[in-house]
């Protein structure tokens, strides 16, 4: 008798709600929708007095930052406190992981401290999808994942957020003509974007950037490669720049940051060739003077900031989805 | 058993409360969606000065750990200044009580009320929380099996249904 091989979406329950949120990649097109559409609601809460909802009382977030992070730390807490859960910040490069225990035995000891949700945060590619999997080996699949950013794989919930910031100033997918700008190498944002924008059904979506930054075959994920700024610009609806990862930065794959940021740094001049109405998005933190001119990043066509608001939404979104899933 | 005139209703529901209404005091806060509907007739037709309210309750259910997040939630919308006001939770079809306990509980969240009131057009039975309407012009009784729901058409006109679950 030949192993049944399991081809369901390990992120899907067998209602087809989302039970973990690992990557966007697989994700059909109705799922990334109500997420969007779920955290148009949860915007709100933010203006109100009380800017809690009661719909994960009682529930322990546990955030497992096995790599630094400040913002998505911090959105996800907020977004698990407006929940009204228990949020629990490990950053475990300072803690037991230095002392040698292994990602599912530190899974596993959180795990019998009753957590209800796990937001992983991880250098290495497949992390968090690992921990998913073993906790649906060991019969603890109440428990839920979000990734947070796992090695140069996926970063769901900004790939989410940025799709909200589109579809907030732009209404509608089918329309546009959407630029990712930098370090596609080394982004897992990038890739979570792509997976995104294709499948909300964008009609073309560029990528930017020299050879050495970019992937090899980053064309069968259904992107037009420029290696021209200038060229890539023209005419497009949304510039999504990404940072220079130059923590990642191994070997000469670039001459330095000043000549980068001449042929890639958004200028003003090179921004022009965009439509008139485009916006310009970055993840953050940005490098001012390296991938983005400080007068961009602080000009009208920037939505950096309301990207942040809107991350905690969508996050909450996220989290509350996955909450109310049951195994 | 016939079903009832949800235009009838809201003329009525209205005559019923216009004596205890102040018109430069008393703020409607409809629930989604049918509640948000007989709001703004209640509005126009006792003449109140301050807008109405409108709330999703999805964030407040408390059947969130059995049933998950409900699909398709809206935006709460307060647009007045909830500490002090008079307040009337305005619905379709009064039930079980929870979903006016969730609404009382998110109200809550936007602040403190001088006092709220609950009207609504129809009360079928089967209550499992101590609330009851201030304001009801008609009172039936449905089996569990069947539900009222409240449409609205093209025109603006307002209709029960009911339906068979």
């Amino acid at each position: 008798m030949s192993p049944v091989r399991n081809t369901a979406n390990p992120q899907l329950n067998a209602h087809g709600e989302l039970q973990h949120l690992l990557t966007i990649e697989g994700l059909p097109r109705d799922v990334l929708t109500r997420i969007l559409d779920t955290a148009a609601p949860f915007t709100e809460v933010a203006e109100r007095e009380v800017k809690k909802v009661p719909l994960l009382r009682g529930k322990s977030v546990f955030n497992l930052f096995f790599e630094n992070s400040t913002r998505t730390r911090t959105t996800f807490e907020i977004a698990a406190k407006r929940l009204s859960a228990d949020v629990i910040n490990l950053n475990i490069n300072t803690s037991s992981a230095a002392k040698g225990e292994s990602l599912l035995d530190t899974a596993d000891n959180l795990a019998a401290m009753q957590a209800d949700m796990f937001v992983v945060r991880h250098a290495s590619s497949g992390a968090p999808y690992l921990i998913a999997q073993h906790l649906a080996a060991t019969g603890r699949d109440h428990i839920h994942v979000v990734n947070a950013g796992d090695g140069r794989h996926a970063h769901p919930t900004q790939g989410l957020l940025d799709m909200y910031t589109i579809r907030h100033y732009k209404k509608d997918f089918s329309n546009l003509t959407i630029a990712i700008v930098g370090d596609v190498l080394h982004s897992r944002v990038a890739r979570s974007q792509i997976h995104a924008l294709t499948t909300l059904g964008v009609p073309e979506v560029r990528v930017i950037a020299p050879k050495t930054l970019l992937p090899t075959g980053v064309e069968r994920m259904g992107v037009r490669v420029f290696n021209d700024m200038k060229e890539g610009l023209r005419g497009v609806d949304v510039v999504m720049m990404l940072r220079l990862q130059n923590e990642r930065m191994q070997g000469a794959l670039l001459p330095s940051p000043q000549e980068y940021f001449k042929s890639y740094g958004l200028t003003p001049d090179k921004l022009a060739l965009a439509k008139p109405d485009a916006i310009v998005m970055h993840p953050g933190p940005m490098n001012r003077g390296v991938e983005i001119d400080s007068s961009v990043a602080d000009g009208k066509q920037a939505v950096i900031l309301p990207q942040v608001t809107f991350g905690i939404a969508v996050r909450m979104a996220v989290m509350a989805m996955l909450g109310g899933a049951n195994a | 058993m016939p079903i009832p005139d949800a235009e009838a209703l809201i003329t009525a529901l209205a005559d019923a409360m216009r004596p205890h209404v102040d018109p430069a005091r008393t703020a409607l806060v409809g629930i989604h969606t049918g509640g948000v509907w007989i709001a703004q007739r209640l509005q126009a037709a006792l003449g109140l000065k301050t807008a109405s309210g409108a709330i999703d309750v999805s964030f407040y259910r408390d059947d969130y750990s059995q049933r998950g997040l409900h699909a398709g939630a809206k935006s709460s919308q307060i647009p007045f200044d909830v500490d002090g006001a008079h307040i009337v939770i305005v619905d379709d079809v009064l039930y079980t009580g929870r979903t006016i306990r969730a609404a009382m509980n998110e109200l809550f969240d936007y602040g403190r009320p001088a006092k709220v009131e609950l009207a609504v057009l129809a009360d079928r039975g089967g209550r499992e929380l101590p609330i009851a309407p201030t304001y009801c012009p008609h009172v039936l009784s449905l089996p569990v099996a069947q539900m009222l729901a409240l449409e609205k058409a093209e025109d603006g006109k307002l209709s029960f249904r009911l339906i068979e679950k």
